[in-house]
């Protein structure tokens, strides 16, 4: 079978699958099923560069995801003036001391002889700029925190429109990664493993504590769109007349509406990133990318910067992930970090990878739409056999209600099962690398 | 100032909860340690065998303490933990078997044992989740204290008391009893030394005969063993919750790659640098400083460096300052 084929043949598959979802289920799960799918796929991609094109092992895309819906929230949302005018500015100098403190350790270490001068200095640089930064910053931080904590009790954000977070939160993404990678890369590829996983774990510790920055697991609700509010379109008498030239009632036509505004934009930026990556892929930067990842020590011998180009790739694949990650809690409408869990953002986007076939870009693609075609359904699927596997046992048994309980986690197994049995009889994925 | 008391308040909620909590890492890790020194991977399912080995043991328990079964003020999970132990030795055996042999024989990269791992680790969770559900469980008994801070207060007449749970005092003895085996083994038993051997240097290993089916298999035992009790201390100490499990993956790497990978002794150093470091940062030194400082010199804030919720950020920052400065850990590990 030629790749063409195989490839148009597997696409008509998931789409096939997500058309019978819309006609046996809904369209408005359906339209959910595809919107997720579109950003699961951006996210693959991201992975995928790094894993794909470089080798390189990140298991902390929850962390990239999550700033990502950060950047949601410091850009669109309305500046909240009582709060800044409370203590807005005197964290942001704090934070700014503490930056300023950190390089110049980083400076010293760079300028002066190793020695017990250079460690003295060292140590009493952090201890005094660690003072002054907990000086400055509490105080704010408390005075931002008590402005109407019901509602408020945060900066805000800068009340720009919301479609600018999406950039911003690829670059928020990107800056996370350079430090990461400037410490990490070039150490073994374990090593980078953990420590993005434990970078992701500490940013969305920092997204739920930090109360004066996006509310922690307060939630930041009802955040602006980009596409009318159902409500408004309910109320919109040109609306509901063509919704029912379609036989639609106005509330299906109105969901059914905004849920196909997002698909399309999510559309446009999936192609815009799937073009851009396959170009690279395709060019001498491409080549060389994979020179370095299928033998490290010949690209170098042949004067290739190693170390830069990883580097290069980490922060880009991130800021892919980031910047889907804006997509997602603009689609959510609301950013909830208490919901961010590695299991979920992380693992799951290298199942989509692995299964739709590292290196290929439309394996990825592929990969994220399946798999979130699957994570999506194996629950009610999961039910549905418990059910029938429980069928010979009364009602009331025990053991029949423990499984019953337990089919909704089933997903986890599945997905597991998947990863496993892909990667021992089909390493290559899906859709193999050329 | 006031010495005697500043000594106590500290005994009692920095040294007695860091050892304890070093105890746990450091078995954890030496799990983790042993896997990447013999089968040369970094496993990602680690904190998924603690919780399935604390889940079988917990189910036991359940079982034992249904049928009256008690042994008086020691938990009854003690006499569970060998069904524990076995069943998790049963399950990653099989594992091995059917996942992990195939690409040791293919003799593939670490990282795709490192990405097979992360596969086995969701089955397991899923497994976990599957069979005892998400929530919290307790399955403590017997004895709560070996010494309560009211005794305490009433025998010394300080004003600090000091608490140990009885939890604490099993978890340090235990870990004690498990790692002194375990060197033991390593070092006077013949197998012990074909798997040092092993972990050295394979081909030279091969070479004198060793049956390396035979070293990977008592391996997988050994950390089933390690997982199960380190997982079954910890929810006695705490509580049982798988997510918690998987989280405490992070610190235990840390404590691992700190000693240096692949070295068991660095693995219990680095299972204590972590928790020390994590429960002086994360505590607050104001009630101590109030004892050691004059009167008018006492400080107003709470003088925590930072907050509980950030106490991943201290492992990973120790990690990352030793992987700067020291990238083979404290111990001298392997950096293949």
């Amino acid at each position: 079978m030629n790749d063409t084929v195989k490839t148009i043949g597997l696409f008509g598959l998931v789409a096939l699958a997500i058309l019978f979802t819309g006609l046996s289920q809904s369209w408005n799960a359906a339209l959910g099923i595809l919107n997720m799918g579109l950003i699961s796929a951006i996210m693959a991609m991201g992975v995928n560069l790094q894993w794909g094109f470089a080798g390189l092992f990140n298991v902390g895309i929850m962390g990239f995801v999550g700033l990502g819906g950060l950047a949601t929230v410091l850009v669109s949302m309305p500046p909240v003036p009582a709060a800044w005018a409370a203590g807005g500015y005197d964290v942001w100098e704090a934070l700014f001391v503490g930056a300023l403190s950190l390089a110049a350790v980083i400076l010293i270490r760079k300028r002066m002889k190793p020695g017990n001068l250079r460690a003295l200095v060292t140590w009493v640089l952090l201890i005094a700029g660690f003072s002054i930064y907990r000086e400055l910053f509490d105080p704010a931080r408390d005075a931002i925190e008590k402005v109407n904590p019901a509602l408020e009790g945060y900066l805000g954000g800068l009340g720009l429109p919301i479609l600018l977070a999406w950039p911003v939160g690829g670059l928020l993404a990107a800056g996370a990664a350079w430090v990461i990678g400037k410490t990490a890369l070039g150490l073994r590829s374990d090593y980078l493993a953990i420590a993005t996983l434990g970078i992701a774990e500490i940013i969305i510790a920092i997204m739920k504590n930090e109360d004066w920055l996006a509310r922690g697991v307060k939630n930041v609700n009802g955040l602006p769109r980009p596409l009318p509010y159902e409500i408004d379109l309910q109320a919109d008498p040109s609306f509901v007349e063509k919704a029912a030239s379609f036989g639609l009632d106005p509330v299906t036509a109105s969901t059914l509406y905004v849920k196909l505004g997002y698909s399309i934009m999510f559309t446009v930026v999936l192609v815009i990133i799937l073009f851009l990556m396959q170009r690279s892929l395709h060019s001498p930067w491409g080549r060389m990318m994979r020179a370095i990842r299928d033998n490290e020590d010949a690209a170098r011998a042949m004067g290739k910067d190693v170390t830069r180009r990883h580097l290069q790739i980490f922060i880009l694949g991130s800021a892919i992930c980031g910047l889907a990650g804006a997509m997602m809690t603009t689609l959510d409408g609301q950013l909830t970090p208490g919901t961010y869990q590695p299991l979920r953002y992380t693992f799951l986007i290298w199942v989509m990878v692995i299964v739709g076939g590292s290196g290929n870009n439309l394996g990825s693609v592929l990969g994220g739409f399946l798999i979130w075609f699957l994570w999506v359904q194996v629950e009610p699927f999961g039910r549905w056999l418990m059910e029938l596997i429980t069928m010979g046992m009364e009602p009331g048994n025990a053991l029949r209600e423990h499984l019953l309980a337990s089919a909704a986690h089933m997903r986890l197994l599945t997905m597991g099962l998947v990863m496993l049995l892909m990667l021992r009889f089909s390493p290559r994925g899906l859709l193999p690398e050329k | 100032m006031d010495i005697l008391n500043t000594l106590v308040l500290l005994a009692n909620f920095v040294i007695v909860p860091a050892v304890t909590y070093g105890s746990q890492l450091a078995l954890g890790a030496l799990g983790v340690t042993l896997i990447y020194g013999i089968l040369r991977f970094s496993n990602f399912a680690h904190g998924d065998t603690m919780a399935f080995g604390t889940m079988v043991t917990v189910l036991v328990t359940w079982m034992l303490q249904s049928w009256g079964v008690s042994l008086g003020p020691v938990p009854t999970a003690l006499l569970a933990l060998p069904f524990g132990i076995a069943v998790t030795a049963g399950l990653v055996l099989w594992t091995d078997r059917v996942v992990y042999r195939f690409y040791r024989k293919q003799k593939a990269k670490p990282v795709i044992l490192v990405i097979v791992s992360m596969g086995v680790m969701f089955v397991m969770n899923g497994l976990v989740r599957f069979i005892i559900g998400p929530d919290d469980q307790n399955f403590a008994d017997g004895a709560r204290f070996l010494i309560g801070a009211r005794e305490f207060k009433e025998m010394t007449g300080l004003k600090e008391g000091l608490a140990i749970k009885a939890s604490q005092g099993l978890t340090v003895l235990t870990a004690v009893i498990v790692v002194a085996l375990l060197f033991w083994f390593l070092n006077h038993t013949r197998t012990g030394k074909s798997m040092r051997a092993y972990s050295d240097n394979e081909d030279l290993a091969l070479l004198s005969g060793i049956n390396p089916e035979r070293v990977v298999a008592v391996t997988w035992i050994i950390v089933a063993a390690l997982a199960t009790v380190a997982g079954v201390l910890y929810g006695l100490d705490k509580s049982f919750k798988p997510f918690t499990y998987f989280q405490l993956l992070l610190p235990i790497f840390a404590a691992a790659i700190v000693g240096g990978l692949g070295s068991p002794l660095g693995a219990i150093a680095g299972g204590f640098v972590i928790a020390f470091s994590e429960v002086t940062i994360t505590y607050a030194w104001k009630k101590a400083a109030a004892y050691l400082l004059p009167a008018d010199m006492a400080p107003d804030g709470l003088l925590q460096l930072l907050a509980v919720d950030y106490k991943f950020a201290v492992s990973f920052v120790i990690l990352v300052v030793v992987l700067l400065f020291k990238p083979t850990g404290l111990f001298k590990g392997k950096s293949v």
